[in-house]
């Protein structure tokens, strides 16, 4: 018998991007307030997950047609490079630096190199977990 | 260069990443992890001789005040550690082209050795208790992996009990440090070392030295926590355990002896008997299983249980001879195990089975192998000039020195029975009538021979050139017998 799903994919069409943006607000208010790259990544793995309950997992993989295991190493590349930045200024690793600047539409906005960082935090997560539950929900 | 003590952590680490952009192309593996090693390596030497001449280096990371943030330190005993773990890692990546197979190669298993040798390193340098313990996860992911890499029956059965024992010995670890914070209130290795010498260690502390001496019993394999080790060694193939073999029980045992010159110095009656107690009976229980087993890899891997508790008795004597017996001891258990690993291998290799009853003979066909094999079983017994000959002197004198003439004898009586464990091996190996051997080709066995004759020379030169080891082994002993330097470098 097929179930029927459509309720469940159409709703899950547009709360995926809530999700997803929500995930994306989450991960700027990190560096002041509670949020940050990981929490981040882990929201935008449930949006992910939830695509995968609703459909299955080769549409999901012609839709975000990534690999994830580099988006992994390219995470953990940018993380590093950002810590490792500080050996060639000579000041202790992980020292992070931030200034104020003055952008359009934003006006004075505080930019940080954690957040770089955490970016690479958040593809971490992100391609971490969804290879997991790749290869976990692969096995048939 | 502020950030030097970090760059045996951070090199490996940078190199596993690219590895990972690189998974089907085996040839590019294969090249980076060898350019990757090598620069680390030469990183740890540069490292090795920035600390003989400038003394302790600290690096508190994100530029936050001494306590507070997650300090980096390199005194002479952890670089010394750090640079020996690169030179066995080299020895077994070259190892490895020819004995573990692209299967294996394929599957993350060079990204897996430099992300262990990356939590390894971590280990050895790091400033911070629990920063520690996120390097013991770091390293022990890694082995995971590396463990169950492969998929062959024993090994899924071996690699559950082996991640079950670290799982539950990591929850111990963080208890322990949540106990340690509770007490002293801080995270800082030497901020932690002051703090217990203002309150004169109290009994609770005593209890935590003993939970410390556990959770790192079972990652050094100390009696009666060793239980899990030669099982789950025997499973993985021989570059592996000869990884695990010589690095990962060291990190435990360099954890025992830094927190316990570090911290626990107040009272040594309690805490350093203890210690000596269960490594004397670590000794005997490594010497009867060397010679129970007919398997040329239970045999050795027994020897490293030997190994780490003659390493732990000369730590517990807390006197010069003892502990600088134990630093000459380490190196040398870590390069030879190494060696003797490898060696074991081709043997493996050659004959097809790891039985010693099934083989002989090997004398007449493979004469090279049975030379280096004698030379490096000689020096893991300790016969001078080889390498584990001053190691195992200092410590006896130690221990002569302490008072301790039981211990003494017993340690320098299991020599007797570590040289007879691995005399047999030669004499049912190479000795007698030649068994007819599987077809193998020569041309595996010698890319196999070249890196193993180079790490046994090395031990050999390791024995031979004490005499300019000595002043790189004396400053390692003094910043363990005196916390004060190893803390005014921290703390400033």
């Amino acid at each position: 018998m097929k179930t029927n799903d459509v309720i469940l994919q159409t709703t899950t069409k547009v709360v995926f991007f809530i999700i997803f943006l929500f995930s994306i607000h989450i991960f700027f208010a990190g560096h002041y307030t509670p949020g940050g790259g990981f929490v981040g990544g882990l929201l935008t793995t449930g949006a992910i997950v939830l695509l995968l309950l609703a459909f299955d997992l080769k549409t999901v993989q012609k839709a975000l047609p990534f690999n994830f295991t580099i988006m992994t190493a390219i995470g953990l590349l940018l993380a590093l490079g950002t810590a490792a930045g500080s050996i060639f200024f000579n000041v202790p690793f992980f020292t992070h630096a931030f200034d104020d600047f003055t952008l359009p539409l934003f006006g004075v906005t505080s930019l940080h190199t954690a957040m770089v960082f955490d970016a690479g935090v958040f593809l971490v997560v992100v391609g971490a977990a969804i290879t997991i539950i790749q290869s976990i929900g692969g096995d048939s | 260069m502020i950030n030097l003590p970090l760059l045996p952590i951070i090199l490996p680490f940078l190199f596993a990443i690219l590895l990972l952009f690189f998974k089907e192309n085996v040839r590019i593996q294969r090249a980076l992890t060898l350019v990757g090693v090598i620069i680390s390596l030469i990183a740890s030497f540069y490292l090795l001789v920035t600390v003989k001449t400038e003394g302790v280096l600290a690096v508190t990371l994100g530029s936050w005040p001494a306590p507070f943030g997650i300090a980096m330190v390199s005194d002479m005993f952890s670089a010394l550690l750090v640079t020996t773990t690169l030179l066995i890692t080299l020895f077994v990546v070259v190892y490895s082209f020819t004995a573990i197979g692209e299967e294996r190669e394929r599957f993350f298993y060079y990204p897996a050795i430099l992300f262990m040798v990356t939590g390894v390193n971590g280990a050895f340098t790091t400033g911070d208790i629990f920063n520690m313990f996120v390097f013991f996860e770091v390293l022990l992911i890694a082995s995971y992996l590396l463990i169950v890499l492969g998929g062959e029956k024993k090994q899924l059965r071996e690699s559950i009990k082996y991640i079950l024992v670290n799982v539950v010995s990591s929850a111990l670890f963080v208890i322990t440090i949540a106990y340690l914070y509770s007490v002293v209130g801080t995270l800082n290795m030497a901020d932690i070392s002051v703090k217990i010498a203002e309150v004169g260690q109290p009994g609770i502390i005593t209890v935590i030295a003993v939970l410390m001496l556990i959770v790192f019993g079972v990652k050094g394999a100390i009696f009666p926590l060793y239980f899990w080790l030669p099982g789950s060694y025997a499973a993985p193939p021989v570059p592996v355990l000869a990884l695990f073999g010589a690095l990962l029980t060291k990190v435990g045992v360099y954890a025992i002896m830094r927190t316990y010159t570090l911290f626990f110095i107040h009272n040594v009656g309690v805490t350093h008997e203890i210690l000596m107690v269960v490594s004397v009976l670590t000794v005997i229980v490594g010497c009867i299983g060397a010679l129970a087993y007919f398997d040329l890899k239970q045999i050795i891997i027994y020897n490293i249980v030997i190994a780490v508790g003659v390493i732990l008795f000369g730590a517990a004597q807390m006197n010069e001879a003892g502990i600088s017996g134990a630093i000459f001891y380490l190196v040398h258990d870590m390069l030879i195990k190494g060696a003797l690993f490898l060696l074991i291998g081709i043997i493996i290799y050659v004959t097809g089975t790891s039985n010693l009853r099934k083989m002989g003979g090997l004398m007449k066909t493979h004469a090279p192998l049975g030379w280096f094999y004698l030379i490096a079983a000689f020096g893991l017994a300790g016969i001078p000039p080889l390498s584990g000959f001053i190691g195992k002197l200092l410590i006896a004198q130690g221990a002569f020195e302490a008072g301790n003439i039981w211990g003494s004898i017993i340690i320098l009586a299991s020599s007797l029975i570590v040289l007879l464990s691995v005399i047999r091996i030669f004499i049912y190996a190479f000795w007698g009538e030649p068994m007819e051997l599987p077809k193998t080709k020569r041309k595996p066995y010698a890319r196999m021979m070249l890196p193993t004759i180079v790490l046994v020379v090395l031990s050999v030169l390791y024995g031979v050139g004490t005499e300019w080891l000595i002043p790189y082994v004396t400053d390692a002993t003094d910043v363990l017998l005196q916390p004060s330097i190893y803390i005014d470098a921290v703390l400033k």
